[in-house]
């Protein structure tokens, strides 16, 4: 129960700095990028292989991993998603970005075939005791980069002039373009550093789970739930969301069995959006058309 | 007239279709001409519901899934002999999946966009995990359903015509609902629903019935699915990538027409087949799908059918008005209706 408990908020963080990235991109550009679930396997294959050939650490590799990502999702971005017409954009932008996936799934299949990967290093293998239960280093080094990197988000989102203008793009892109901000600039980087923490987050996840490029799929539904679950647009609710519902997997999990523990998952998705449909901290009103 | 000649071609590809397995009897080629008319009502199906209303389901995995389950936990506790007796399934594993559908509808429909988008996303999963978990699904060990003992060449002729039996259904339902005051409903929630509702459409009544019968095609597909392969396990029944594919198909043809979607599937399904069965591994197949479909995403967002149309309307715009004639603006807008049509729903006409 314990173990289940501080598993799922460990856990929990890295799911949420992931989250937190789809929750941005969505605020800011109206875009649900299904693709964010591939992103974090192409992080997590960009470790394996430069810890596996150049012996770069895991943690020290995320300084070559993030801005790599970083670019792969400005790419995205200008080749794809600026091109998008005003209508039906959501729903376009789910099909184009899941294109995207399903390119990158069907590269990554080629390059390191359908084998089950693992990340290694001396943190993954060993453990600590920590309030009587033990844990493997990765996941407190793992929460502790989370939390790290969403400081950091935070930081530049309320704390610079740059994050100013996310803000003022997430609140109204008309009249954040009336007074000045570079709305599609400032889309592009946004959805540069929301694929970004993915690399981080990708690293985490490699080393906690074995993964392929088919784990995306399962990857990106939890995604998509947290995001939906804590308020599409809020980062706040990504968080809370995210630690709530590993927490509940986990504890279930522990006490129960692993198989049931998706399913609840799921079901509790379903069981806060059918009395709260926008969400746990949904502010736009989800009957809006 | 255009509406005519879209008629005449469509004609003309189902009595080629029906003629297939006389045609061409090699197996592996009516193997994907039953795969394609299990996707092209699939696909129909997906339309007839998410097209009409707008809202984008992905979770019509469930229904396949639920259809391929159904006709195999029946005819096994059945004991049913492995004849084409159990074809007779097909009708009732589409009932159960339209079954499955209220209250999978009753939860998912009451929320919009992109919230019934990850809604129906979690849903699907809820349902995979569920065939895994539960005892009389066989687990990840999956189910056999019986297998016919016919040999030769013409095995899968069988399969063929019950596909395309339930194709021509899907068909003629979604053509009709398209014509009748329901499909009309089902367009003026798409464009706007609050106001729908004002107008004294019983929206989720609507929305309801769509859904279901969205699902009871999708079953069928579903069980010959199963009954075809031989064999239902978890990830494959119950495929994540079922509910994309059919959408992808739909926007590839066309959205919210009759011809989009049948033209979807009957272009990629056996483009899909063929890769799959050349080079073993999806892999290519899944760039290649990928590319294909970004393509059309950025330079028909429309899809097929109403681009041609588009282009159909321009050139004889052209035509028209290098003789110097100005063609009369009702003409005009019948050209750009299609078979089907992308009408703007309630401009159609009103009863």
């Amino acid at each position: 129960m314990l173990l289940g408990i501080i598993d799922g908020i460990l856990t929990g963080g890295v799911y949420a700095l992931m989250a937190s990235g789809l929750t941005l991109i969505f605020g800011v550009m109206e875009v649900i990028s299904v693709a964010q679930g591939i992103f974090v396997i192409l992080g997590a294959y960009l470790s394996y292989s430069l810890e596996a050939h150049f012996g770069i650490d895991l943690f020290l590799g995320l300084f070559i991993t993030i801005p790599a990502l970083f670019i792969v999702g400005i790419a995205v971005e200008w080749a794809f998603l600026r091109r998008l017409k005003a209508q039906e954009r959501i729903a376009m932008s789910i099909l184009v970005t899941y294109a995207v996936f399903l390119i990158i799934e069907g590269v990554l299949n080629i390059v390191y075939g359908t084998n089950y990967f693992a990340l290694h290093a001396w943190y993954v293998t060993q453990s600590v005791e920590l309030f009587g239960v033990y844990l493997s280093y990765i996941y407190i080094f793992g929460f502790l980069l989370a939390a790290g990197l969403l400081a950091a988000l935070y930081v530049v989102l309320y704390r610079t002039r740059f994050g100013a203008s996310v803000r003022a793009a997430m609140q109204d892109r008309t009249a954040a373009s009336l007074v000045g901000v570079d709305v599609r600039r400032v889309s592009t980087i946004t959805f540069g550093i929301g694929t970004a923490v993915t690399a981080a987050g990708g690293m985490i996840y490699g080393a906690t789970n074995s993964f392929n490029a088919n784990s995306a799929e399962d990857l990106i539904s939890r995604l998509l739930v947290i995001v939906v679950l804590g308020g599409l647009g809020s980062i706040g609710g990504a968080l809370a969301a995210a630690v709530l519902m590993l927490v509940i997997e986990d504890v279930v999990a522990v006490v129960w069995s692993p198989d049931w523990a998706t399913v609840i998952f799921f079901l509790a998705l379903v069981a806060v959006l059918s009395i709260r449909p926008v969400g746990l901290f949904g502010r736009q009103a989800a009957r809006a058309q | 007239m255009v509406r005519r000649i879209g008629i005449g071609v469509w004609s003309v590809i189902f009595v080629l279709l029906a003629l297939v397995p006389v045609i061409e009897g090699n197996p592996t080629f009516t193997s994907i001409g039953v795969f394609t008319l299990i996707f092209m009502s699939s696909a129909s199906a997906w339309n007839g519901f998410s097209g009409y209303s707008g809202y984008i389901s992905l979770g019509n995995g469930v229904f396949y899934g639920t259809g391929a389950y159904a006709l195999t936990v029946i005819a096994l506790d059945a004991h049913m002999a492995p004849s084409g007796d159990i074809f007779w399934l097909v009708p009732l594993a589409g009932l159960i999946a339209a079954i499955i559908a209220v209250p999978f509808g009753f939860i998912a429909l009451r929320v919009r966009r992109h919230t019934f988008v990850v809604i129906t996303i979690a849903i699907f999963f809820v349902f995979q995990l569920l065939a895994y978990n539960f005892s009389f699904t066989g687990g990840s060990a999956g189910l056999l359903p019986p297998t016919p003992n016919w040999v030769g060449n013409t095995y899968n002729d069988p399969f063929y015509y019950v596909a395309f039996a339930v194709l021509v259904f899907t068909v003629l339902l979604f053509w009709g609902i398209r014509r009748s005051r329901f499909g009309l409903h089902l367009l003026a929630i798409r464009d706007d629903e609050d106001r729908a509702r004002g107008l004294g459409v019983k929206v989720l009544r609507i929305k309801m019935l769509g859904f279901v019968l969205s699902a009871f095609v999708t079953g069928m597909g579903g069980a010959i699915f199963a009954f075809f392969i031989g064999q239902v396990y978890p990830q494959y029944a119950f495929d994540p990538v079922f509910g994309i594919t059919v959408a992808l198909m739909t926007f590839f043809g066309g959205i919210g027409t009759i011809s989009g979607p049948l033209l979807g599937a009957l272009l990629l399904e056996p483009i899909e087949q063929y890769l799959t069965i050349q080079y073993s591994v999806g892999s290519l197949y899944l760039i290649i799908y990928g590319a294909l479909f970004l393509l059309v995403i950025l330079f028909m967002p429309r899809g097929l059918v109403p681009t041609i149309g588009d282009w159909r309307r321009f050139v004889r715009v052209h035509l028209a008005q290098r003789r110097e004639k100005v063609l009369p603006a009702k003409g005009d807008a019948v050209v750009g209706d299609d078979v089907a049509g992308d009408v703007p729903a309630v401009t159609t006409g009103m009863q």
